[in-house]
């Protein structure tokens, strides 16, 4: 750590220790999904459309069936007669699970056949004949509206168009006000391209039904079990109790693990057809072209500042694609997420933004990847408008930023568009940031290139993010609303068991959860013991996303110990023969107060409770607890980000030669693990600024379909992170913690794309989309740039 | 995962065996060297021979040596293997710097050279580095062996003229005093393929090219190379505009297509540039002045 | 068809079909599910073993073309219970998240100081550019392998 502001943290617990999850994973003794075999298991493979648009004529699978180690096949029309052929989004939509009509996309579930093993499976798909007619499919989002756009859900009755959804917020009259009298206006069109989570390990399943017992087991690769249990129950019918979700290890999620999957479904119902557990884990090329994509949002952003650099108001049209159906995972009442979060930073008079969701002839999604619901979108957009800004006024990006940023002061702060900001030092962790980059020494060297003819540039982003939904009271998904659960149980020797309704795709909360509680019950962390994953030992939760683990199933966690510790002040106050109001809680123990070496800690009150002693009111036989948290608001996690690039105009090539980043996530509980979070963030960033995007073509065929097309950055194009930190608590959360998991991904983007038109700036180029791929850089300094959702031509 | 279609299996031990088993299939046979081009195109099912024959145990044509005035390159030499050549180094600058930007190093561990040529990938590096290097191809069939000039040994896209009962066993390249060479490549990110690249080779009489090579990938090259600007080059000063005449020149002779590395316009422009940058690199190595 | 391989040092014998990828045969038929697969390319690395004396990606290597040699896996890693210092270096370091990439990782990083032992922080980052991590952005992976490096020096 090498910001100020951390000092005299990392006390108790808390702190930056190993991880308890790595001793199996550096001994390859993790266990994933595909890890997973029954005695009996099949597996499963999907036939996929090859077409974005067409109407099914036909499905024959009488060969595929006719092979020997084919067990069983499932089409459209077999899931149909079950009720099963469709499913609910988490969108208030519904979604094909094998298309019986038309495939609406490339990469379309179709078939589900289950063999004997997996080259089988395979092998069984080529044996499927499917005969399509094909229609013309609507890929151009910007045409989706248009009178004569092909009609992508003609399976709705009473649907005449594409679109999804109008939906708005701010104030309009008075955003259009501010604009109608500001000195100086600035607006810009920009893509957010589509782009994918792309975890390393893609999405699986193995279903087990039991016909004995009733019982349906899964184990799959889900961030949010509990959700999953009760739209498995819903969908099929099966009583909720009756249904175990298991989520063992997970290779990464970031979002693309949060939604059902037509591929689980099909698994559930082959297991149940066959009596034997199925597995179904995709291959890549599935992974990209059918499950949850993320962004997709063309945009086009407006400010309105004086002319001496005092912004007043931002204005936004976004058209968003959402595929052939709603499938955003993201709370219910937000159709375009936490977008309206795009006044950022900064203290303005106004805002307004629309948002049209259209449909599309491509694969379904909209999930948060590492971005809590579109703020992603909102800061790319807010970012860049500054710099223009920046640039039409001729002032330097800090000082414009550093001029506007709301101050400390004006926290708890509300936005124009309704949000309000928990806490926040903006400047301080600004400041920061230009310190450890050496703001003012970059743009001398800056400018002593330029006049050798290099193009270095200087990026900034300076965001604010919303994480850790709810308050149920807003914020659900089928209505569950978002509160998550925390079970302690204290055993006698003092040893600890948390049970959480979150579930770590890598973050970490084996050690983080053992540490906050730890923290309050004076243990140590390796007294606790982290269950998760699985919805028949763990609380009802809605699970991890949206950077609401910590936020959310962390404040439980500390609720329900502080619980156990209000109940252990009885049973110390009945072993002392002392009224509880004469104790105190001091350094990890309950002591007599004036006498504090008189005193007794958890493990020794936890074998009281347990033992023959008269318990006092209050406490029916042990200290174990149970927390539900309904977070009263969101917390709001901001930073301050600079990176630093060379870029060869020639050849377009961009190098990311320095990325400095200062996050301010609150309390830390495990620094070593938040800044880990960051280094993941500043590589997506880096990923999505310059190479991470799937368009496709004028057929809809999806262009990222594999790890040759769909690039992710290696260690060659991620510098060496230069991290700083401010630590501004939240003022509700019950440890000041405010969630760090996506901060990085939703902050790096912009200062990418920023440091990339900086550098460029001599050329005239005022902005250029991303992927900034050396072909798009090029063409953009030629005053021709390429549109990154369509096929480059 | 993706998992290739039920296919026959054949190990050769030596290239005779070899040559006898490709006989004995014809062309529903696949030569299965490193197999990094050929195993994923066989798990997407874009190839789905009937017999791979495995030649990974013919470890005799896995070397890299000077004979006279030549450099031999068994065709299952590993790409890391020539990386870490330093007679490859020494006479070939344009084979390290190619090799270092091929794939990925554990890629490199596996992959071949041959297999890299033989699998004729019109984004493929070596192609254009042997294309600049003037090299030569020796193809073992039934009736002995022929030596085939690299630029007439592509007649594709992933297509060569070694046919289905031949072997590539060898690849070789004249060294000739007073060269430099070097290779540039341009793409997305570490280990993609290339959106353009460019490979060349000069010799100097002085300040006066003799002779010159250049190669190009990606970008829609006719046999991978720059004839055109090659002879422009012959006879004249090597001069920082000689060099870029000689770039446009071999821009204008390319037929690059669009795709999502790049438009074709951006990819001719990269002909250019990347040209006459490699250009500027050969002549200076060829000068003593860079490594 | 037969194949015979050695192991992680245990000889295995196995009768399997032409077209099984080694890393199948590690993970379903051996049993061996620490080495993973990320993709259908060779471009993300996670099933990075040893073959002979190279780290391979075994999602490109057929069983058979293993017949005769040796493999190292993950589980191979360790001296019984007392880990190599690359996996001492990846839990120290906090050089893994989700886990997914790090056997690969680690293999790779074991013979890139098998080689060189005190490799640079470039030299580290080029020797796992072939291997993709979607958690760490590399930066505690450089360090766990430098640590390693540093640790075996003595240091």
């Amino acid at each position: 750590m090498t910001g100020p502001g951390v000092a005299g943290q990392e006390t108790g617990a808390y702190g930056a220790i190993p991880r308890k999850e790595d001793a199996r994973f550096v001994r390859g003794q993790g266990t994933f999904v595909d890890d997973i075999s029954l005695p009996g298991m099949l597996h499963g493979a999907i036939l996929r459309s090859p077409l974005a648009h067409a109407r099914i004529i036909s499905v024959d699978a009488s060969a595929a069936l006719a092979h020997p180690k084919v067990e069983a096949v499932l089409t459209g029309a077999d899931l149909a007669g079950r009720g099963l052929a469709w499913m609910p989004t988490l969108s208030a939509d519904v979604q094909a699970v094998l298309a019986t009509d038309k495939v609406r996309f490339q990469g379309q579930e179709v078939a589900f056949v289950v063999a004997q093993d997996r080259y089988a499976a395979r092998d069984a798909l080529e044996l499927i004949a499917v005969e399509y007619e094909p229609l013309p499919p609507l890929i151009d989002a910007r045409t989706a509206l248009a009178q004569d756009a092909p009609l992508v859900r003609d399976d709705v009755p009473g649907r005449a168009d594409n679109r999804v959804f109008d939906w708005n917020a701010g104030d309009k009259t008075a955003t259009d006000a501010v604009f109608a009298t500001a000195e100086v206006r600035v607006g810009c069109d920009m893509v957010y391209p589509r782009s994918h989570p792309a975890p390393l390990e893609t999405c699986g399943i193995v279903a087990a039904s039991d016909a004995v017992t009733g019982r349906l087991t899964v184990w799959s690769t889900s961030q949010a079990p509990h959700a999953h249990r009760t739209l498995y129950s819903v969908i099929t019918g099966l009583p909720e109790h009756k249904i175990r979700i298991v989520s063992p290890d997970i290779g990464g999620g970031f979002g693309s693990k949060v939604p059902v999957y037509p591929g689980y479904l099909c698994a559930i119902v082959a297991s149940m057809i066959t009596g034997r557990p199925v597995k179904w884990v995709e291959d890549r090329s599935e992974n990209l072209m059918s499950t949850a994509f993320a962004r997709d949002y063309h945009m086009h952003g407006e400010i309105a500042a004086t002319a001496d650099g005092r912004i007043l108001g931002v204005r936004a049209r976004v058209l968003a694609d959402h595929g052939a159906f709603n499938a955003t995972a993201q709370p219910a009442k937000y159709p375009a997420g936490f977008f309206h979060i795009f006044t950022g930073s900064y203290d303005l008079q106004a805002a307004f933004c629309e948002v049209t969701g259209v449909y599309t002839n491509k694969a379904p999604g909209g999930v948060a990847y590492s971005c809590s619901f579109r703020v992603t979108e909102a800061v790319y957009l807010v970012e860049r408008l500054v710099d223009l800004l920046a640039r039409e006024l001729g002032m330097d990006p800090a000082q414009l930023r550093m001029r506007n940023l709301l101050r400390p002061e004006q926290f708890p702060y509300t936005c124009p568009t309704g949000w309000q900001y928990d806490s926040g030092d903006y400047p301080r962790a600004f400041a920061l940031a230009l310190d450890l980059a050496g703001y003012q020494g970059l743009r001398r060297e800056q400018a002593e290139r330029r006049a050798r003819g290099e193009y270095m540039g200087i990026g900034i982003s300076f965001f604010t993010e919303g994480v850790g939904a709810g308050p149920r009271a807003h914020m659900d998904i089928l209505g569950l609303g978002m509160a998550d659960g925390a079970d302690l149980r204290v055993h006698p020797t003092g040893k600890v068991v948390l049970a959480i309704s979150v579930q770590t795709q890598g973050q970490g909360h084996e050690t983080t959860f053992a540490q906050l509680v730890a923290h309050e019950l004076g243990l140590t962390p390796d007294d606790v013991e982290v269950v998760h994953g699985d919805t028949d030992r763990t609380p009802f939760g809605l699970g991890t996303y949206g950077s609401r683990s910590t936020p959310v199933s962390g404040a439980a966690a500390v609720l329900a110990a502080r619980k156990v510790r209000d109940r252990a002040r009885l049973v110390a106050a009945a072993t002392l023969e002392l009224s509880p109001d004469d104790l105190e809680w001091l350094d990890g123990k309950w002591r007599v107060r004036g006498d504090p070496d008189r005193g007794a800690g958890i493990a020794e009150i936890a074998m009281a409770a347990h033992s023959s002693l008269e318990l006092p009111d209050g406490v029916e036989g042990h200290l174990d607890a149970s927390a539900v948290y309904n977070p009263p608001n969101l917390t709001f996690p901001f930073g301050a980000y600079i990176c630093v690039t060379d870029v060869d105009p020639a050849t377009g090539e961009v190098t990311v030669r320095r990325f400095i980043a200062v996050d301010d996530c609150g309390v830390r509980i495990n620094p070593m693990i938040v800044e880990g979070q960051v280094h993941r963030g500043l590589a997506d960033g880096i990923g999505m600024a310059l190479m991470q995007a799937i368009a496709f073509d004028e057929n809809g065929n999806c262009l990222g379909g594999s790890f040759m097309d769909y690039l992710l950055p290696t260690a060659l194009e991620c510098p060496s992170p230069e991290l700083g930190a401010t630590v501004t608590p939240s003022p509700h959360h019950p440890v000041g913690a405010k969630g760090i998991g996506e901060s990085a991904t939703v902050g790096s983007p912009p200062a990418v794309v920023n440091s990339v038109v900086d550098a460029l700036a001599p050329f005239g180029v005022r902005h250029a989309d991303m992927p900034l791929t050396p072909a798009n850089v090029w063409r953009a300094i030629q005053g021709r740039p390429v549109r990154p959702d369509l096929a480059v031509s | 995962m993706q998992v290739p279609a039920q296919v026959e299996y054949e190990r050769a031990g030596s290239v005779e065996h070899a040559l006898t088993l490709l006989a004995r299939y014809g062309p529903a046979a696949r030569v299965l060297a490193g197999g990094h081009s050929l195993i994923p195109m066989m798990k997407l099912r874009l190839v789905q021979p009937e017999v791979l024959i495995d030649i990974n145990g013919i470890t005799d044509l896995c070397y890299i040596n000077l004979t006279g005035a030549q450099l031999r390159i068994g065709a299952l030499t590993r790409h890391a293997q020539l990386l870490e050549s330093s007679v490859a180094g020494e006479h070939f600058a344009i084979l390290h710097d190619a090799e270092r930007v091929i794939a990925d190093p554990i890629v490199r561990n596996w992959g071949t050279v041959g297999g890299s040529l033989c699998q004729a990938d019109p984004s493929e590096d070596l192609s254009a580095a042997f294309a600049a290097m003037k090299g030569t191809m020796i193809i073992h069939g039934p009736d002995g062996s022929r030596e085939v000039s690299a630029r007439e040994f592509h007649a594709g896209p992933y297509e060569t003229v070694v046919g289905p009962s031949e072997l590539l066993t060898e690849i070789r390249l004249p060294i000739r005093p007073g060269g430099g060479s070097g290779y540039r490549k341009v793409s997305r990110r570490a280990g993609d393929w290339p959106v353009g690249a460019a490979g060349a080779a000069v010799w100097l009489d002085g300040d006066v090219i003799t002779d010159a090579g250049i190669g190009l990938t990606a970008v829609g090259a006719t046999h991978f190379a720059a004839a055109e600007a090659e002879d422009f080059l012959r006879g004249r000063t090597a001069t920082p505009q000689t060099l870029a005449r000689a770039g446009e020149i071999a821009a204008e002779n390319c037929r690059p297509v669009s795709d999502q590395r790049g438009p074709a316009d951006y990819k001719r422009h990269l002909a250019c540039e990347l040209t006459t940058r490699v250009l500027g690199v050969a002549v200076a190595r060829a000068r003593g002045l860079m490594a | 068809m037969k194949v015979t391989l050695t192991v992680n040092g245990t000889e295995y014998a196995r009768d399997v079909e032409p077209r099984l990828l080694l890393i199948h045969l590690l993970r379903d038929e051996l049993g061996l599910t620490g080495s993973h697969w990320g993709c259908d390319t060779s471009n993300c690395g996670a099933c990075v073993v040893w073959l002979d004396d190279t780290p391979v990606k075994s999602c490109t290597v057929l069983a058979v073309m293993a017949d005769g040699h040796r493999v190292l896996t993950v589980e191979g890693l360790a001296n019984g219970a007392s880990l190599d210092p690359v996996q001492q270096g990846f839990a120290h370091c906090h050089g893994l998240q989700c886990g997914f990439c790090t056997p690969g990782m680690m293999l790779t990083a074991r013979w890139l100081l098998n080689n060189n032992p005190h490799p640079s922080s470039y030299q580290v980052r080029e020797a796992i550019s072939g291997q993709v991590c979607r958690c760490t952005g590399y930066e505690n992976i450089v360090k766990a392998v430098l640590w390693a490096a540093e640790y075996e020096a003595g240091g």
